[in-house]
């Protein structure tokens, strides 16, 4: 089972594998949700959704449903 | 010499961008809408060195040139346009020093359509604080351009971005970035069909076609013969776009941009960590909108009396110092009543404005998207419609003006639908006036009936608005941007000359956009109000002065003036120093001014009854009496379809008692009793049935005006009107059947 956005807990970081190109919101690209680029959780709403990221150096929420869209390689910290 | 030149301003959301236009305009701005959408459109002029005088305009905020939304089509659509009028000269890109390789992104694109363009990067006063150095001069060889680093908010370097602006024909044109190594054989084919176009300028229309709408194809290139690309394909190529451009942009930053990363962190995550917190964050938004309720609600309530008596002492001024006539009353009781309905609700939507722009300006606005958000989701809304809804409960005008912020077509559009379902203000009046009548006294677990009922009112409202939201949700058929992508930008100290001109800019699109159809109803209001075409009006003078000398006064007069007499009396006994003749005399002179005022306003009562609205209000008896009401309770509803509370002077005319006594109106509205039943008029039927009445039915031709504005259209303000009136008439009737 892959990995997502979704997977990371509060304050994990992750590097971008891959994005649903063809689902994904263009916005989201050029806010930077492109591969190789690192992603951060910040915050999950208390209902659990939606989700607070910091890609790429910007800060953004998005939906639970989006976030599973983007596959990631979660950083373990040392 | 002095010549016009077009300045065109766009940037990201969040970048200040506002901010430069308020600088470089001043108060010299104009907010309008452009032709047909309701995408903002706001124009400025401003002056420049060497007498070039610039026609500013303020694109709305945007990511890139890749269209998902009607805001971000209005600025493509204007680069692809060289005929358009207000085509820029000169492009100033407004960027932020924290997020500037994001907007460079934005910048590029701009650059590769060879439009000269300048970079404004804001912020700079926040540069040492992040930990941010910066190479302006190596940014400007690499980027090919002029740069001013500025910062609003430390008021520095304005005159240079004003500088740079004249100075725009040095500006290179050359583009950034070759887009078509992403695909050469795709735009070698381009090439050949189009010859004599610009290959990026092609590609930007094709991309805006696929993805959003097309285009009016008057002056731009028509490509849509020109499809060999699928839909994902095409998608797949702006992606491979986007990389490009930010391999671009990385490689110039890494020399001319550092952040050291341990300053960066800190203030920001604290706060964040405390206001989406579970329950910290929640129990704040509470406070913040508890303060802003407070303000609408309760603190505007001195300006708006204010207002209102000023209104009715100039009313009374024009009609003791003008002849008497139809002209006077036209402007005392038509034409200034009618201002006075529009000035009133300046200090409720200055208000608002005022805490909105603060909890934008601030950054707090998105994060209470964030609580927001899961809780709105089941009823087809977004976090965004929290604040325009809560506000609604203060009063819908502001409240349908603040959807703007809204950038979802469709969800914006329910938002304003059912806005006006939340418990406003004006239906308070009547709430209480009726809730007092019909009501019992008495308590239920420590808690009175009445707050109950008064409780279960504003539930009803409540409920009333999620669940139309939920069905306009299904069923309206409206495409648009289903996908949810919030910038949660720095939190920053609000800028006041931003924040004073949103609600300066606020107040005048209400005065004067909804500002005409409310005084143009009002007359109308007016007119059929103290008009007649019968003899009982024309000569209502005489034949109510002939009655009473005939009759007397009405019954409820007889008592009240004894009643007063009786008092006056005994206040003047107690004041010793009064002989007898002087106590008959001072007795006759109040009872001549009780009489002569009885007789007025038996005469506005008779006038009223056999005005066009009276006539109007006879007729349309037998719809209301199925719930329970007479013709006097009708005339009243309609009056309100005006503004609620009117409800209230209504009944006090047609009752003739003083419009000033609240408590002189309950008295004699509770003596009223129903001819058919012998019943009180107001009994329990038939006072839960005209409150149910007022809960659902669109009775606020304001709110009309605004949602007229707003949707920029007729359709969706009648939609309202028709649909919430019947709605609120079969509940009506259905109460008052029970509960009979």
């Amino acid at each position: 089972m892959s990995t997502t956005v979704v997977d990371l807990k509060m304050g994990q970081r992750g590097i971008i594998k891959e994005c649903a190109d063809d689902i994904l919101p263009i916005k989201l690209l050029e806010l930077g949700c492109l591969p190789g680029n690192e992603i951060e959780m910040i915050q999950i709403a208390p209902l659990r959704d939606p989700i607070y990221v910091n890609v790429n150096g910007s800060h953004i929420a998005i939906r639970r449903s989006t976030a599973r869209l983007i596959l990631v390689d979660i950083l373990e910290d040392a | 010499m002095s010549k016009n030149i077009n300045v065109a301003l766009i940037g990201n959301p969040n970048t200040g961008k506002t901010s430069v236009f308020n600088q470089l305009t001043g108060l010299k701005q104009k907010v309008g809408n452009y032709p047909g959408i309701t995408v903002e459109k706001k124009e400025g002029v401003c002056k420049l060195p060497r007498g070039v005088k610039a026609h500013i305009l303020d694109l709305p905020g945007t990511y890139s040139l890749n269209t998902t939304s009607l805001d971000e089509s209005v600025v493509v659509e204007l680069l692809l346009n060289r005929n358009d009028k207000d085509f820029p000269d000169v492009v100033v890109v407004i960027s932020d020093v924290e997020n500037l390789k994001r907007n460079l992104l934005l910048f590029t694109q701009i650059k590769d359509l060879r439009i000269p363009a300048i970079l404004v990067i804001n912020m700079a006063d926040r540069m040492r604080r992040k930990g941010i150095t910066l190479d302006v001069a190596l940014l400007e060889k690499k980027l090919d351009t002029k740069i001013a680093l500025v910062s609003m908010r430390k008021n520095t370097g304005i005159e240079k971005i004003k500088e740079l602006i004249a100075d725009y024909k040095n500006l290179s044109t050359k583009p950034n970035v070759d887009t078509t190594v992403i695909a050469p054989d795709y735009f070698e084919r381009l090439k050949k069909t189009f010859p004599n176009e610009d290959l990026y300028k092609l590609w930007l229309v094709i991309t805006q076609d696929v993805n959003f709408m097309p285009i009016e194809k008057k002056t731009i290139p028509d490509t849509s013969s020109f499809s060999t690309k699928s839909k994902s394909e095409l998608k797949r190529l702006q992606q491979k776009e986007t990389i490009l451009r930010y391999q671009f942009i990385n490689g110039i930053l890494k020399e001319a941009y550092k952040v050291d990363l341990k300053v960066a962190r800190g203030f920001r995550a604290t706060l964040d960590k405390i206001l989406t917190h579970k329950v910290f964050g929640y129990l704040i938004f509470f406070i913040i909108l508890l303060t802003i309720f407070q303000a609408i609600y309760d603190w505007s309530s001195y300006p708006m009396d204010f207002i209102d008596e000023q209104f009715a002492a100039a009313s009374e001024w024009v009609k003791d110092s003008l002849p008497p006539g139809v002209f006077t009353n036209l402007i005392a009781e038509g034409i200034l009543a009618g201002i006075g309905g529009i000035v009133i609700f300046i200090p409720q939507i200055a208000f608002l404005f005022l805490f909105i722009s603060l909890l934008e300006e601030s950054g707090y606005m998105s994060r209470v998207v964030f609580l927001m958000d899961r809780v709105m989701r089941p009823f087809g809304l977004s976090g965004k419609s929290v604040v325009p809804l809560i506000s609604g409960t203060a009063c819908a005008i502001p409240a349908v003006m603040a959807t703007r912020n809204i950038e979802n077509w469709k969800e914006r559009l329910i938002t304003i639908l059912v806005t006006p379902f939340t418990t406003c203000s004006a239906r308070l009046p009547v709430y209480l006036i009726i809730i007092a009548l019909v009501i019992p006294e008495g308590r239920f677990i420590g808690l009175s009936y009445q707050a109950l009922t008064l409780m279960l009112l504003y539930l009803i409202g409540f409920m009333a608005a999620l669940f139309s939201a939920m069905i306009l949700h299904k069923i309206l058929d409206i495409k648009s941007r289903s996908f949810f992508v919030i910038e949660m930008p720095n939190y920053k100290l609000p800028l006041l000359k931003n924040v004073a001109y949103t609600v300066i800019e606020k107040t005048k699109s209400f005065v004067y956009g909804a500002g005409k159809i409310i005084l143009a109803i009002s007359i109308v209001l007016w007119f059929l109000g103290s008009n007649g075409y019968s003899d009982r009006f024309t000569k209502a003078e005489d034949l109510v002065k002939q009655r009473i000398s005939e009759k007397g006064f009405t019954v409820y007069n007889q008592e009240d003036i004894s009643k007063k007499m009786e008092a006056y009396r005994e206040t003047l006994e107690d004041r010793q120093a009064m002989d007898r003749s002087q106590l008959l005399d001072s007795l006759a002179l109040k009872k001549d001014s009780l009489e002569k005022r009885a007789v007025r306003q038996e005469i506005a009562s008779f006038k009223l009854e056999n005005s066009y609205i009276g006539n109007i209000g006879k007729a349309i008896e037998p719809l209301v009496k199925p719930l329970g009401y007479d013709w006097k309770i009708g005339i009243a509803v309609l009056t309100s379809f005006a503004a609620r509370e009117v409800f209230v002077g209504t009944l006090a005319t047609i009752y003739s008692v003083g419009n000033d006594e609240e408590e002189t109106i309950k008295n004699r509205m509770a003596a009223e009793v129903n001819p058919g039943t012998d019943k009180p008029l107001f009994n329990l039927a038939s006072g839960i049935s005209l409150l149910l009445f007022y809960a659902f039915a669109m009775q606020c031709m304001s709110t009309l005006a605004v949602v007229k504005r707003e949707t920029n259209s007729w359709k969706w303000p009648l939609a309202q009107l028709s649909i919430m009136s019947t709605f609120a008439y079969i509940i009506a009737l259905v109460a008052y059947q029970i509960l009979k």
